[in-house]
């Protein structure tokens, strides 16, 4: 798959020389803050140290372990909003570049092409996962790993999900999202492609022949705007997609581009539409700044990139002469248009990029409980019918869990161990024997364990002054 | 302004950084260049019957990112002609007449052949000499260098024959590979040297590469020991400037040598004793000027202590220096944590609970942070947690025990 752009990677990857400085910055902290704000709980001072040491493809595998979409969280995390973010020298100093570190040594096992994980062996039990983008194939590597028969049911050509079709190439390559759907498929997994459940196969033809079946199929395209002539704007997702893999896009371009929304999405298509040579992209959103959910360091990215923002604007109408729209305000914590503000742009296309629609059709006939669009499942992916499990962004939901790749990474990895206790009850791993009970030397009692109780005394002076 | 003047055994330069006998004193161009960036004085890469280098010579010790933070040697003496030397020695002195040259030598230990070298080097205009007991590789091989500094007789015997012909200031350098350097040093004072230097190189074998399975530095896939050096041999070198400074039957100058890099490094080994420091990897690493700052710190630090010249700072605090037991067993430091600087990255804590007495304590406070808070009733004031503090948060404080001071000497004597 070709890219079109020019210049493709937004980010460098760090010199030897910066690899070198940056893993030996690292502190190597004790109950890591970095670590804790990992979702997918990334021994980062671990495998820094790794690095350091010289052990790449060490650092590689302590990465991996946890995160099975480690090369493309390295690219597409939120670091600034994650690890980076809770490193200690966040404020006096700048953090480490945790990101790039990642980057460093996958980037490392990519290159050299060694397969890290091998799986397990046959258990006789088979799980079906439908979707195989970021959080099934975390599922199934995680399933190798334990011995189980694993097949991915996925709608498109190629497997990795937003990651090869939904994240534009200067963010997150091609060949990365692929090369890491590849490590899961060459543990020994089948992959049906081009095949939508519900459609092509039942999913009670899938609960009959599969011991467990996990649902993974993410969302689906762009809703509607609700607006008059909204059939001529172009879905950003269907747009980044064809960009990226290369297909004819929609229509022409032309010169100047408009983006409904400012999601992470919509800076995506933003971006995508500058670097493809339109001369004028603008962004409309009818809100301010502050209600962006686009990341803050995104929201830079784009305006860098040359990228106009109309905020406090709504879309009316697209027709021939443009597209239509209104300027609104906030009172009171609720937006409102201002009768009497409608203007036109003359713009040449518009995308709509405001969200993520729902798979409802498809998660209709999956036989679980379903809350506005929302597999319903517990703590450890189970949903309502047994026996089924989901992950990823078909478990989103606002306020409770975030559409990150991370996430669906670490989701995945839940379900996983939560499929193999489901199927191997026998086998599971036995609590640890209590260790024999000892005092620190020197101490007259007990040491005292982490409280939310007032903090010990502490004096200058001393006990007993 | 402090005047920086240093005077060794009578040796004087305009400041206390000498270059020390190694490859960066080898020619009169390196001396020219060193002098021209102010070193106060150099000390002659050793002149002696030249010899034959292998390739390679050099290893670096590495500590994470710091390249260098030792380095150790299989270079010998001088390979060059001693007429050379000689004359480059004249050139440069009559151009820096103000800095110190000292020519150091080596010899087989027969008095005839240190007689006639000591002769034909002073008629040059040098400072002094400096008989190198301390070249741990090759040279003692062959029955000089540390082959002399290990055996007390020799080093007397050698030193005697040089000052019944030397003219100039006698110094004796000596090897760290020893049981105890006193023992060097006192022969050294006895035999009539008028000062010390130490210390020369440690013995070292550098390491083995993974791949290859051959030593650091190799010589055609072989190697041998060598003369380990740099900033991380400073803590032997200062504790071998101490013992020799306390010593009564030591009772010469000494010209401290090991891993000064800055002008504090110079001023410790003053402080313990040392009248003067001479410097050699730092300047393999990075060049002469790094001179240009150890004088202007220097400077800027004598000023700040209200000192006029390097005299009240030699010594300073040769006799807070002392044996374990003699110290107080009734004093009683413990740590806190100053909550507003800690970064909470709780090395102190893992510090402290895997490797010392589990006295800091992980207390989550209301805002969901976990302090880092000393468990002072039990902690021993080892200085662990300060130590691998990396902004510097944790702070020794004195805890007063109502008790008299009291060694581990006295109580003992008290129980006799």
């Amino acid at each position: 798959m070709e890219t079109p752009f020019p210049g493709a990677d937004i980010h460098k990857p760090l010199s030897k020389a910066e690899v070198s400085i940056e893993s030996s910055r690292c502190l190597y902290c004790y109950d890591a803050p970095c670590m804790n704000a990992c979702p997918s709980h990334i021994d980062i001072p671990g495998f820094i140290w790794q690095i350091a040491d010289g052990n790449v493809k060490g650092a590689a595998r302590t990465i991996l372990e946890s995160n099975a979409m480690g090369a493309s969280c390295a690219r597409v995390c939120p670091v600034s909003e994650l690890c980076e973010g809770a490193c200690v020298y966040h404020h006096d100093d700048t953090p480490i570049r945790i990101g790039d570190l990642q980057r460093y040594a996958t980037d490392h096992v990519r290159e050299t092409g060694e397969q890290i994980f091998a799986a397990g062996p046959e258990t006789g039990k088979k799980v079906a996962i439908i979707g195989g983008g970021p959080a099934g194939l975390s599922t199934a590597r995680d399933l190798r790993r334990f011995g189980h028969a694993v097949t991915i049911f996925d709608a498109h050509e190629e497997l990795g999900g937003l990651n090869t079709y939904g994240i534009v190439p200067f963010r997150l390559a091609t060949d990365v999202a692929l090369w890491e759907a590849k490590q899961v498929t060459d543990m020994g997994v089948t992959v049906l492609a081009n095949t939508r459940v519900g459609t092509d196969v039942r999913m009670e033809d899938l609960v009959r022949d599969f011991d467990a079946v996990v649902i993974a199929c993410g969302m689906g395209g762009v809703p509607s705007l609700m607006i008059e002539g909204e059939e001529r704007a172009w879905d950003a997702l269907d747009f980044i997609e064809r960009a990226k893999t290369g297909k004819p896009l929609q229509g022409e371009l032309g010169d100047h581009v408009a983006v409904i929304g400012a999601g992470n999405t919509a800076i995506d298509a933003l971006t995508c539409a500058k670097r493809l040579g339109v001369e004028r992209v603008t962004c409309y959103y009818r809100r301010g700044e502050e209600s962006m959910t686009a990341y803050d360091f995104e929201y830079e990215f784009a305006k860098q990139e040359g990228i106009e923002f109309r905020l406090f604007c709504a879309p009316v109408k697209i027709d021939d002469d443009g597209l239509h729209l209104v300027k609104t305000k906030l009172e009171h914590g609720r937006l409102h248009t201002i009768p009497g503000t409608e203007f036109v742009e003359k713009v040449s296309t518009v995308i709509s990029a405001i969200g993520q629609g729902r798979l409802l059709e498809t998660l209709e006939g999956l036989g679980v409980a379903v809350d506005d669009g929302v597999v319903r499942v517990d703590e450890h992916m189970n949903t309502t019918r047994k026996g089924v499990f989901a992950t990823g962004d078909v478990i989103y939901a606002k306020g409770q869990r975030e559409a990150m790749v991370v996430e669906a990474a670490q989701q995945g990895k839940i379900a996983a161990k939560a499929i193999e206790a489901y199927l191997m009850p026998d086998r599971q791993p036995a609590p640890p024997a209590p260790l024999p009970k000892l005092t620190p030397a020197g101490h007259s009692h007990d040491r005292r364990t982490i409280t939310n109780v007032t903090p010990y005394p502490v004096s200058a002076a001393g006990p007993g002054a | 302004m402090a005047d920086l003047q240093a005077n060794l055994a009578g040796i004087k330069s305009p400041n206390p950084f000498w270059l020390a006998s190694a490859p960066p004193t080898n020619s009169g161009y390196q001396v020219l260049r060193a002098f021209e960036a102010g070193w106060g004085g150099v000390v002659w890469k050793t002149l002696g019957t030249p010899i034959t280098n292998v390739t390679s010579r050099f290893a670096s010790f590495t500590y994470k990112n710091n390249r260098m933070a030792g380095m150790n040697n299989i270079e010998l003496i001088t390979d060059r002609p001693l007429e050379d030397n000689l004359r480059e020695i004249r050139a440069c002195k009559e151009a820096f007449p103000d800095r110190a040259v000292v020519a150091s030598l080596m010899e087989v230990c027969e008095r005839d052949a240190w007689h006639e070298l000591v002769k034909r080097v002073q008629e040059e205009n040098i400072d002094g000499f400096e008989l190198n007991f301390g070249c741990p590789h090759g040279m003692s091989e062959r029955g000089m260098g540390s082959a002399v500094g290990q055996h007390p007789d020799l080093i007397e015997q050698v030193a005697f024959w040089v000052k019944e012909v030397a003219r100039v200031p006698v110094i004796v350098k000596l090897t760290p590979n020893i049981t105890d350097i006193r023992f060097g040093a006192r022969a050294a004072s006895k035999g009539g040297a008028d000062a010390i230097s130490m210390i020369n190189t440690i013995n070292s074998i550098m390491g083995v590469d993974l791949d290859t399975f051959k030593p650091v530095p190799q010589v055609d896939g072989m190697s041998s020991h060598g003369g380990y050096c740099g900033p991380t041999v400073k803590p032997i070198a200062l504790n071998m400037v101490s013992d020799c400074a306390r010593d009564p039957e030591v009772n010469i100058p000494i010209s401290g040598i090991g891993g000064v890099e800055t002008w504090k490094d110079a001023v410790e080994f003053l402080l313990l004793g040392a009248s003067n420091v001479q410097v050699c990897t730092a300047a393999m690493h990075h060049g002469f000027a790094i001179v240009k700052e150890m004088i202007a710190g220097l400077s800027d630090y004598l000023d700040s202590k209200g000192m006029a010249s390097l005299d009240p700072l030699v010594g300073k605090s040769r006799d807070t220096i002392t044996t374990w037991n003699n110290l107080n067993l009734n004093y009683k430091l413990v740590a806190e944590v100053d909550q507003d600087r800690c970064i909470h990255c709780n090395k102190c804590f893992v510090a402290c609970e895997d490797a010392a007495h589990q006295c800091i304590d992980q207390v989550l406070q209301e805002n969901g942070v976990k302090n880092l808070v000393v468990d002072q009733e039990h902690c021993v004031g080892c200085n662990l947690c300060m130590m691998v503090c990396p902004v510097d948060c944790i702070e020794m404080i004195e805890v007063n025990t109502g008790k008299a001071p009291e060694s581990w000497k006295q109580r003992t004597a008290a129980l006799a």
